[in-house]
């Protein structure tokens, strides 16, 4: 009988904590209705057939980092069937409804290029965003150096964008152009830097007393968000893509970093640290009040990334365990906590992430299907230690 | 039956020690051990819940506001370019670097005669300058690390300033965590780390 009331108390607690979380978890769906909640999200089962090597295994790659998963044709909600003699032919069908997706033949690029083409058909077939031709940035680090590289979404075909033999940090890309911003200590200094990737060229575009850090490009190219101490402190400022009009954003003894962009481009989001603890704030891009983004008293977020389609917040938490990727609603409250990495950015999908994992000081980087939580590595650059700081072209 | 209640028991237990753990947790979190909370000495708050936050006017000029540190701080114009070509010394005062808390940009008093040192060395060498490089380590967020080893690095800017050192001689950088001197990963080579080196520049001749 006593066992039957502690059992009896403790499931009154337990029906009282399921009604609040429940009614938290209403009010969510209530606010985005039309997306997956982070991380409770199944995966679209597909089955894939016909496809041989690496046609087969960019294609898996590809679907799994955007929520599919795969299994046998009768078990199957699509089934893909195709060959990859040469090039590379390709059917999706929904076999409840008898319908075709996609049925194409592809040539003219790598087998890999059409097998990327061929996902983002399926994909966009399905009313979603496909993401499989497109790149990143990221730092690649053998130390004591680091360069800034350039490669496919998964990895595969990267490029030096510097080769400065010295320190590398914070690649951003300008939303809809082949450029980037970076800082480089090429100089001795922490200094942006603005490249052009389609000509090579680039130049200085911020080299002001102190470092220069966390450049962010507004969604339109037009601006320009970073971290400079010119003033003493380490503060938020924000100028014109042409260095113009440079406005201080904060001023704080403590520090402010990793800037990024709402997409309408109204709003900075950044790490602030207060007396005794990290917040994430907001503030207008045009200068204003600061606002804080409550993240449910997620501990020490840092490097927020806005997601393209302005419903999401993701970012670093710091753990006694160790780092983990959460996302928040942009307006703030409850973070869900995804998995172990740092430093996240998002997809044009605005649900993979793109993000490092760290072990014994070495990072690789990973994606990660923010409803579904399927996470893969990305292919890694042989002879690079520690690939982190991806920047997700958009 | 029996067995249904007992896998309910250890549920319910199970949720109520996960309840009572993270409610330990997120308590450790607000009253950090070994940590003295500093006054905050601005005005306002950054964006907590009390309020509507940090106010600040878009156009004000950042040098009429009042200093927390009491010194006049702002790099010079054109401090980028300075002592750009300057032959670097990192021997020099080696023996002086300057090491900090974990998390913390705050000079410690038992640090302060090092930095002294490095005044007195200026003062005796006035037309060398000095770049100090502040240094995290490795646990933080890259960026994160990256504005916090610039914080330190201009803690110690400031004290060279109050000492009366003029600005134009000293610089500042930060490499987060991507200089380490200790690649270990314990708090042995941590405080190792978490650092500020000071380098020599000398006018090429």
């Amino acid at each position: 009988m006593k066992q039957t009331n502690s059992i009896l108390q403790r499931l009154s607690f337990l029906a009282c904590f399921t009604a609040v979380t429940s009614l938290m978890a209403q009010t969510e769906l209530d606010v985005h209705k039309e997306v997956e909640l982070p991380g409770q999200a199944k995966p679209i089962w597909v089955s894939i057939s016909g496809l041989t090597g690496e046609a087969a295994t960019a294609l898996q790659f590809d679907l799994y980092v955007q929520g599919f998963a795969f299994t046998n044709a009768e078990a199957a909600q699509y089934l893909i069937t195709g060959s990859n003699n040469g090039n590379l032919q390709a059917r999706a069908t929904d076999p409840h409804n008898k319908s075709t997706l996609v049925s194409k033949a592809y040539s003219g690029v790598a087998l890999r290029r059409q097998v990327h083409a061929f996902a983002d058909d399926f994909v966009q077939a399905l009313g979603r965003k496909g993401i499989a031709q497109t790149k990143l940035a990221f730092k690649g680090e053998n130390s004591p150096t680091s360069e800034i590289y350039v490669a496919d979404f998964d990895g595969h075909n990267a490029q030096a964008v510097t080769k400065d033999n010295n320190l590398v940090a914070a690649p951003c890309w300008v939303p809809g152009h082949l450029a980037i911003y970076y800082v480089s200590y090429k100089l001795n200094h922490a200094d942006i830097f603005y490249h052009d990737l389609s000509t090579g060229a680039r130049r200085a575009f911020a080299r002001y007393g102190g470092s220069n850090i966390s450049p962010a490009a507004s969604p339109d190219g037009s601006k320009v968000a970073m971290i400079l101490d010119k003033d003493g402190w380490v503060d938020l400022y924000v100028s014109n893509a042409d260095g113009s009009d440079l406005k201080r954003l904060t001023k704080s003894p403590q520090d402010e970093s990793s800037p990024c962009w709402s997409p309408d481009g109204k709003w900075i989001c950044f790490a602030a640290k207060e007396t005794e603890h990290r917040t994430l704030c907001k503030v207008p891009a045009s200068g204003g009040a600061l606002q804080d983004i409550p993240t449910g008293g997620t501990p020490s977020p840092t490097e927020p990334d806005w997601s393209p389609d302005g419903k999401w917040i993701a970012f670093t938490a710091q753990y006694r365990s160790g780092f983990q990727i959460c996302v928040v609603p942009a307006e703030g409250g409850t973070a869900v906590s995804l998995v172990e990495g740092e430093d996240p950015s998002w997809a044009p999908n605005s649900r993979t992430l793109a993000f490092g994992r760290r072990h014994a000081g070495h990072y690789t980087l990973s994606l990660l299907d923010v409803p579904t939580k399927q996470v893969k590595d990305v292919s890694r650059i042989p002879g690079i230690s520690s690939q982190s700081q991806p920047s997700w072209a958009k | 039956m029996k067995d249904e209640n007992m896998k309910v028991n250890k549920f319910a237990n199970l949720l109520v020690i996960g309840l009572v753990l993270t409610v330990a947790a997120s308590g450790c979190r607000k009253h950090p051990v070994n940590q003295t909370p500093l006054p905050n000495p601005r005005t306002g708050t950054v964006g907590d819940n009390a309020g509507p936050g940090f106010p600040f006017k878009p156009g004000e000029t950042p040098s009429t506001e009042p200093n927390p540190f009491g010194v006049p701080n702002a790099h010079p114009q054109n401090s980028a370019d300075l002592h750009q070509g300057w032959i670097e010394d990192a021997q020099a005062l080696k023996t002086d670097t300057v090491y900090f808390d974990f998390d913390r940009a705050v000079l410690k008093t038992a640090e302060k005669p090092k930095v002294a040192a490095v005044a007195d060395y200026l003062k005796a060498n006035s037309g060398k300058a000095v770049r100090v490089e502040g240094n995290c380590d490795e646990r933080g967020t890259e960026e994160y690390n990256r504005s916090l080893g610039e914080r330190r690095a201009l803690a110690v800017r400031e004290e060279l300033i109050r000492l009366g050192i003029d600005p134009t001689q000293v610089d500042t950088i930060s490499y987060g965590k991507d200089r380490p001197v200790d690649s270990g990963h314990d708090e042995a080579a941590w405080k190792k780390n978490r650092r500020d080196d000071f380098i020599v520049l000398t006018p090429p001749k």
